[in-house]
């Protein structure tokens, strides 16, 4: 028998697979140990607390949201001159957390990044359901949110059109279009899956519901290839998607003509902002997974270390956006920008300025070193600081650049009321509870692209 | 000569532990003259559609179309909306400034690609399909686990229940049962 091959000798590939999921497992283990979190094991207790935790949270909203109905918009903050408030900083930041989700399943895909696989499921559940958090608050902000659908281009009794030269119709769209071709990715996703769960529970409820949502599928080589055609076409369309929203979002803010908002960097800089969010929040939600539900095995260090890095790249892009910010407003030499940038380091709302620079700027670069990588716990607190500092520069966008107007009689202060606190911590509850139902009831990492990255999973050409 | 009957069986069906043993049964089936096959697996094998004999697909040309419609449709709608149903002078700009059409175009591209290519995948693979007669071969559940079918079909001229049969034992696989309706 030939000598088992020692560490070095591993060819690189070899060593790859290795840190992407841990050795010695099969196509029958990886299934078993996923498919048995939905169908077999006794649902933690933990979960019951957390999700009790989470729908409280989820009623919260309901009630201002409810509220919001009746009483309208004036129990928010928002006023003149600050006329944005929290309802547009939550909608960035929240959409923002979403683009890691597409990026990984789609650009990564296109890469052929194989280490995505395991955290490309739950990612895309997390988009989801980050783009239901945001989608409300451009409605509720309306003020007659039940006249929402008025976005809408239809043939109508008033004879109207949406504004399409408005960067808000744009939202409508991009946003729209956001949320349903991520349900689809996702969705298309979930179907080889759904047909492991149907083949796997034993009781006839679950088989029925998950056999009716796999639409039969039976793992036909024939269906396989036009499923493989389908994801990289879809991957390939969400790409560019995923790019124009953020895009799109920003020039909300671009196309205007307030100072600390009117610049061109505003779209590169906020898609960089968004998956530099995005991945802190998936780092967030992927550490306490992995050690409540013991997926070491499949989420590796390797995965966080590769998330890291990615987030110290983007977080450098995101800095050089802060610095061409302040750059231009000198260069300008226009009185009004110059006045905005100093206002910002200097005035009233500076502590939340340099708050989120240092969550932002210099939290990220402890990712520099290789050890703080391998850190777990220290990853998770560096994620979350991120997660903060980025909604801190939304709220630094919208509030600084409006409360300043071009006369100082309109000066003014944004002061958030508790109902903007409450509709906020509301969507953390909207955003969790629909993330705890998808772990208990859907597979969160792909079975079928695990079983992929085994080495079982090559076919061996034959000399003939 | 011989009469299309019905068979009484779907088929027959060979199952295996692995992809390489899939691979190879197919290309040795195609070689042995057998059209009407599929081969069923737990995850997308890239030989093994190819071994099947299957080339070209029609669906990237329709996502292509569904595209183009989508992006053809939205400009239209903007172009009517914003100059022939509903002019208005916004900052002495002309009635078609296209720049800013522009994003609503690229959104319904990607709407309408994105649907018709998930659409287009379903419809062309004829899901949904609740029953099908493998379904019916009691190992079959392992398909979306850790087992390989190779499913020879009634329907194929070759098609002999005793030759078949020892045919797909040649192939040397776990064992072969009978796909009933």
């Amino acid at each position: 028998m030939e000598p088992s091959k020692s560490p070095t000798e591993l060819s690189l590939a070899e060593q790859r697979r290795a840190e992407v999921i841990e050795p010695g497992h099969t196509f029958s283990t990886v299934t078993d140990k996923i498919s048995a979190i939905v169908l077999k094991r006794k649902t933690p207790t933990g979960w019951f607390l957390a999700f009790a935790a989470s729908f409280s949270l989820l009623m919260v909203l309901l009630y201002a949201v409810g509220k919001l109905f009746v009483q309208g918009i004036g129990i928010w903050g928002v006023n003149e001159p600050v006329g944005w408030g929290f309802a547009i900083v939550n909608f960035v930041w929240w959409i923002g957390i979403g683009h890691a989700g597409t990026l990984i399943s789609a650009i990564l895909l296109l890469l052929r990044q194989r280490w995505r696989t395991s955290i490309n499921r739950f990612a895309e559940a997390m988009t989801l359901f980050a783009v239901s958090c945001a989608g409300l608050y451009p409605i509720l902000h309306l003020g007659r949110p039940w006249l929402a659908y008025w976005l809408f281009p239809y043939p109508n009794t008033m004879s109207l059109w949406p504004q399409f030269r408005s960067p808000l119709i744009w939202d409508v769209f991009a946003v729209s279009t956001y949320a349903t071709v991520s349900l689809l990715f996702w969705y298309v996703g979930l179907i080889p899956d759904l047909a492991t769960l149907r083949d796997r529970s034993t009781r006839r409820t679950p088989r029925f519901i998950y056999g009716m949502l796999a639409m039969g599928w039976r793992g036909s080589a024939i269906h396989w290839h036009r499923y493989e055609t389908a994801s990289l076409l879809l991957a390939g369309l969400a790409t560019p998607l995923v790019v124009s929203v953020h895009t799109i979002v920003s020039f909300d803010f671009a196309v205007s003509i307030i100072p600390g908002w009117h610049a061109t960097i505003f779209p590169p800089y906020f898609v960089a902002g968004a998956i530099y969010s995005g991945f802190a929040m998936v780092m967030t939600l992927a550490i306490p997974l992995r050690y409540v539900y013991g997926l070491e095995d499949f989420i590796t260090m390797r995965h966080l270390q590769n998330m890291a890095k990615i987030m110290l790249a983007t977080g450098l892009i995101v800095g050089y956006g802060y610095m061409m910010e302040t750059f231009m407003a000198w260069y300008s030499a226009d009185n009004y920008e110059q006045f905005m940038i100093h206002n910002r380091m200097t005035g009233p709302y500076s502590p939340y300025y340099w708050a989120l620079i240092t969550c932002n700027i210099i939290t990220p670069q402890f990712l520099w070193f290789k050890k703080i990588r391998m850190n777990v716990p220290a990853l998770f607190v560096i994620a979350i600081i991120v997660n903060i500092g980025m909604w801190l520069e939304r709220f630094v966008i919208v509030v600084t650049s409006l409360h300043r107007d071009f006369l100082p009689s309109s000066w003014g202060m944004y002061h958030p009321t508790q109902w903007d606190w409450a509709t906020y911590i509301g969507t953390f509850g909207l955003f969790l509870s629909l993330l705890f139902l998808f772990i208990r009831f859907l597979p969160m990492i792909s079975i079928f692209e695990m079983r992929t990255i085994l080495p079982q999973a090559e076919v061996e050409e034959q000399e003939k | 000569m011989k009469k299309r009957v019905r068979h009484p069986i779907y088929g027959l069906m060979a199952e295996f532990n692995n992809p390489t043993s899939l691979v190879v049964a197919a290309r040795k089936a195609r070689e042995a003259g057998y059209r009407r096959m599929d081969a069923y697996s737990p995850f997308p094998i890239e030989e093994l559609s190819e071994a099947l004999g299957h080339h070209h697909d029609k669906l990237p040309l329709l996502v292509l179309i569904g595209g183009v419609v989508g992006g053809a449709s939205g400009f239209l709608l903007q172009y009517y909306a914003a100059v022939i149903d509903y002019p208005l002078n916004i900052g002495g700009r002309p009635l078609l400034s296209w720049p800013s059409f522009i994003p609503v175009t690229f959104e319904m591209t990607i709407l309408i690609a994105a649907f018709t290519a998930v659409l287009g995948m379903l419809g062309l693979n004829g899901l949904p399909m609740p029953y099908h007669p493998v379904f019916n071969v009691e190992r079959f559940v392992n398909a979306s686990r850790s087992r390989f079918f190779l499913c020879i079909e009634s329907r194929d001229p070759l098609f002999d229940k005793q030759a078949t049969g020892n045919f797909l034992e040649s192939l040397e696989p776990r064992r072969v049962s009978e796909v009933a309706h």
